[in-house]
């Protein structure tokens, strides 16, 4: 049906967007390029000088740098495991006739609506505190020692912060999934004499592929920028425990206020995100049929 | 759906089971909601009070009192639902045009969209200020939308794009036979069968515009700031602060709960990025 | 359908852009969401009466944010801000580059000669006032005088660390949820390390020689962290290295600790029986010293400065002057008590008795500001201003990754020297990346 009018219709009508994110990137990314390549402070107006890569071998010798590398990859790890197979179990749970179930899936999707700033300031203070917190007084009640979360376990207590967060907008996209699966299928398998295991790992888990492709992909995108949650509790500590390349990028940008500094790290990030992103897209592309 | 249990028990056990997980998730709002009612000494009291404390709305009275919360709610609401029908006006057109008239390049440019979002925002964070500054941006709603809207865009275009793409080609083929121009097939045809993709992804963009919270804070000091500003008051003062800090930010979470708790429904049935065939 | 996108979206921001409007002078003032600033905010009323031509706009924000809302603002010079609410930290820094405009009409009765000296010398360059102290601290120590008693101490005369050491040893008793010590742990320049400064000034340290080179290979600084994880790892809460002042007081407040060094404004928070279960029992003494007691406590000023770039620096001017004025001091007096009237920035303050009488812990707090001299806290001659930083641009960003460093320490993930020497290779990656030497 491609006539050529239509796909000269086409180009017109996607020109607008791609247009405008075009703009909305390249103006900041070649602004940024260019800092990076600058000795810059904001705090030192006037001096800037052009100093070649020294700013890129400044971020990358940081031993800051590797362990910044390998908290965000284990962070966005942890939570697309968490929420994938937590979305999968919410969503079987959900997919059962229960009492109220309306209200239990409200109850299920709110954190997706709760700011992120919000989210980690009632965990940090109301829940995990190990002194007056509501995790210690569990502990406590049951007999042992409240879990000191953010001195011994910082970027664990960081991970369920997020994955709580993330584990909603799974569970929406595999619930919507799992619903639309064929039950003369499923039926047609039980006759068979299939157990539910079964079932679930031929039939079920199968169906879902797509499904867990998109939440996979979605959420990636929005977890290697995790920051809110990072700022409020840790502050990237203790020593560099929590500290992901984007907090990395914020010490620089507005603690030291180095801008050139903080450009190149800028530059990284995305070429490193961009790594993963076709990482991804060669691992789960042949699902992802755009 | 007929119960697969077998028991009445076995239903039983299971509601029960799956109310304690519920609630399980729920539990740190309802912690949030309920301290937010408490006194300060009763927020840090241990054990921790349930019911059984002393109820007080001073929190609330106190923040109503010192932060002029509907200027901030306002500014919430406009930048969330500006940037979302902006956004929408663009992401239509373009992922209309994507899914109905795809061309070789069509997954790449979709793919190169989503990885726009991939810079880490305080990374160009100085390249905007320096822009918006010059351009008298700062501290102003328009511009504000403006970035809402472009950071939330690649989301949109593949949504939309994902849920057009299942919507039948023959009917359209049947609207042009009858002679429909292409504003006429997009108004009349597409756009009610596309409009539950389109309600969820006004929602999930509104969501995420309501809860951003490093642009909204970076670019804004009064005129333009929204809640996220608001929680920023609030968290860590000097002094005990827990239930004003659960106070202010119930207020703070509590429009997007209640419009997300109401839409949900709608949410759900275009929420599937093409995950359903 | 654009059309009418459009034209709902036109109506919905032309609705909003109703909002902020006004015809007389407006004031944006940033601000940290402390206790002091938050009760002016509440009684700006008596200034906009005699000031009906001014209008204020508070922008009330935590501490990290409002810090780095009002840096990027400066240094681009952006111009969003009337007055902003500073440090002893900046004052000078920015002073020096011309980003403040001097207070030099701050009205007749203003009385800048009452100023503590220490803190008009800390907000001044060549001279010239650049930012007026709101409410200003040092650092003391806390304790529990029950506890004291019961455990058959008594202080006489300034502590030493290691006589700090044993007390917390002794009174450490975490089955009965009493903690020897609290401090701060949070990682952060003007968190922990506001505290391991001072503790470093006292066991002899300094931040740079004379060269601007970091000193944490010293034999000093190595005392004073052993001193600071020995001390709080062993007979500090549990948490302790997220822990700032808030979530100390939090601590104190439930009669958690037996001691906490920390701001000299916690005691009105510590003493007021609204907030604090323990406000009788709360005895108040220097900050302990070890080789020397020269820097063993801080100094710090949350003050009002106004950036070059403001349009209305005359209104301002008009504003500061009355938020820290003497009538001011009286207006909180009359409404809300001498005890909650914004403490350490005026010497009269202390020479009136109902203040005195109110505060049972101005004396003490009057001594630890009047002892602290930002120019000589060191043992050993240093470069920079500051007691617990360094005046210089670099130093926000040094102190935190340091911090990091004695965080990691405390939590138990590095060793003391490994902190260190990490510390002093990251400082002077810094020092060297910015052009010191």
């Amino acid at each position: 049906m491609s006539t050529r009018a239509s796909t000269l219709a086409g180009r017109v009508m996607s020109a607008p967007s791609i247009i405008a994110l075009f703009l909305w990137m390249i103006v900041p990314l070649g602004m940024t390029i260019y800092f990076s390549f600058l000795r810059y402070n904001l705090l030192t107006p006037g001096m800037e000088e052009w100093i070649g890569f020294v700013n890129y071998k400044f971020f990358l010798t940081d031993h800051a740098f590797f362990a910044s590398l390998a908290n965000t990859l284990v962070l966005v790890g942890s939570v697309l495991v968490i929420t994938v197979i937590g979305g999968i179990l919410l969503g079987l749970m959900l997919d059962q006739p229960i009492f109220g179930r309306g209200i239990l899936r409200i109850l299920v999707i709110s954190p997706f609506f709760i700011m992120p700033t919000v989210n980690a300031l009632v965990w940090k203070n109301l829940l995990m505190n190990p002194v007056s917190g509501f995790f210690a007084w569990i502990s406590t009640s049951l007999g042992f020692q409240p879990i000191d979360w953010f001195t011994n376990a910082p970027l664990t207590a960081i991970i369920i912060m997020v994955a709580w967060q993330w584990l909603p907008f799974a569970t929406l996209i595999l619930l919507t999934a799992l619903q639309s699966l064929d039950r003369d299928q499923k039926e047609a398998a039980q006759m068979d004499g299939a157990g539910p295991i079964s079932i679930f790992f031929y039939i079920t888990l199968p169906h879902l592929s797509r499904a867990i492709t998109v939440v996979i992909l979605i959420e990636t995108i929005f977890l290697l920028s995790v920051f809110a949650e990072i700022f409020v509790t840790t502050g990237g500590g203790p020593g560099l425990s929590t500290t992901n390349i984007a907090f990395l990028v914020y010490t620089q940008a507005l603690l030291q206020y180095d801008v050139g500094g903080a450009s190149a790290g800028g530059i990284v990030a995305v070429i490193l995100a961009n790594i993963v992103a076709i990482f991804l897209v060669r691992l789960i592309g042949k699902n992802l049929d755009a | 759906m007929e119960s697969k249990f077998k028991t009445p028990f076995g239903q039983f056990a299971y509601t029960v089971f799956a109310w304690i997980i519920g609630l399980a998730i729920f539990f740190p709002i309802l912690w949030m909601v309920l301290t937010s009612f408490k006194s300060e000494l009763d927020a840090v009291n241990m054990p921790p009070l349930f019911l059984d404390f002393n109820w007080t709305l001073e929190n609330y009275t106190g923040i109503l009192e010192q932060s002029n919360y509907f200027k901030f709610a306002m500014n919430s609401v406009i930048l969330s639902f500006g940037s979302t029908f902006i956004g929408l006006i663009f992401a239509v057109t373009c992922a209309w045009a994507m899914a109905f008239n795809p061309t070789k390049r069509t997954k790449d440019t979709l793919l190169w969209m989503l990885s726009t979002k991939m810079m880490p925002p305080v990374g160009v964070l100085v390249p905007i200020y320096l822009v918006f500054r010059d351009w008298g941006l700062l501290d102003n709603r328009f511009g504000l939308i403006m970035v809402l809207f472009l950071m939330n865009l690649p989301i949109m275009v593949w949504m939309l794009y994902t849920y057009f793409k299942e919507i039948p080609k023959d009917i359209l083929e049947a609207a042009r036979m009858d002679g429909a121009t292409l504003p006429k097939e997009i108004i009349f045809v597409l756009l009610p069968m596309a409009i539950p993709g389109i309600a969820s992804t006004m929602l999930l963009n509104v969501i995420l515009a309501w809860n951003e919270a490093f642009w909204t804070l970076n670019l804004t000091t009064s005129d333009a700031a929204p809640l996220t500003a608001f929680i920023a008051s609030y968290s860590s003062p000097e002094g005990l602060f827990w239930a004003k800090l659960s106070a202010a930010s119930t207020l703070a979470v509590a429009p997007i709960l209640i419009v997300g708790w109401f839409s949900q429904k709608q949410l759900v049935r275009g929420l599937t990025f093409g995950a359903v065939k | 359908m654009r059309n009418i996108m459009g034209a709902a979206l036109c109506a919905l921001l032309a609705g909003g852009v109703a909002f902020g409007a006004s015809a007389e002078t407006k004031l944006t003032i940033a601000t940290v969401n402390n206790g002091d600033m938050i009760r002016m905010q509440k009684l700006t009323d008596d200034f906009t009466k005699k000031n009906p031509d001014i209008s204020l706009e508070w922008v009330t924000l935590e501490e990290n944010t409002l810090r780095q809302r009002v840096t990027t603002d400066i240094a681009t010079n952006s111009g969003q801000y009337d007055i902003m609410t500073i440090g002893t930290y900046e004052a000078p820094i920015w002073a020096k580059k011309g980003w403040l405009a001097p207070l030099e009409d701050l009205g007749a009765d203003y009385d800048v000669d009452d100023l503590m000296p220490a803190i008009r010398a800390a907000l001044s360059n060549d001279d010239k006032l650049y930012a007026a102290p709101f409410y200003a601290e040092s650092s003391m120590m806390m304790y529990r005088k029950d506890l004291f008693e019961k455990a058959g101490i008594e202080i006489n005369g300034r502590l030493t660390w290691d006589q700090t050491l044993d007390i917390a040893k002794k009174l450490h008793d975490p089955d009965n949820g009493v903690y020897g010590i609290c401090l701060r742990g949070k990682a952060g320049w003007g968190e922990n390390m506001a505290l391991i400064s001072t503790m470093g000034n006292a066991y002899g340290a300094r931040w740079f020689n004379e060269e601007w080179k970091p000193e944490f290979d010293g034999q000093e600084w190595k005392d004073a962290l052993s001193m600071y994880v020995n001390i709080l790892g062993k007979y500090g809460p549990p948490g302790a290295t997220s822990n700032g002042f808030n979530e100390n007081l939090s601590l104190f407040n439930a009669g958690k600790c037996a001691m906490w060094i920390d701001a000299t404004v916690a005691a009105s928070f510590v003493t007021n029986p609204k907030d604090s279960k323990v406000a009788d029992q709360v005895g108040f003494t220097e900050a302990p010293c070890a080789v020397t007691c020269t820097g063993a406590n801080w100094l710090w000023a949350w003050s009002l400065a106004i950036p070059a770039s403001s349009k209305n620096t005359e209104a301002a001017e008009k504003f500061i002057s009355w938020a820290t004025s003497k009538s001011y001091a009286e207006l909180v007096a009359s409404k809300e008590g001498w005890a909650n009237v914004p403490p350490g920035t005026r010497m009269s303050l202390y020479q009136n008795e109902k203040y005195l009488d109110a505060a049972p812990f101005a004396i003490k707090t009057l001594a630890a500001i009047d002892s602290a001299d930002p120019i000589n806290s060191t043992l050993k001659p240093k470069p920079y201003v500051g007691v617990q930083f360094a005046a210089i641009p670099e130093f926000q960003g040094i102190g935190t990754v340091v911090g990091q460093q004695f965080s990691a320490a405390l939590a138990g993930q590095v060793s003391v020297d490994q902190a260190l020497a990490n510390a002093q290779e990251s400082t002077d990656r810094t020092m060297q990346k910015a052009g010191y030497y």
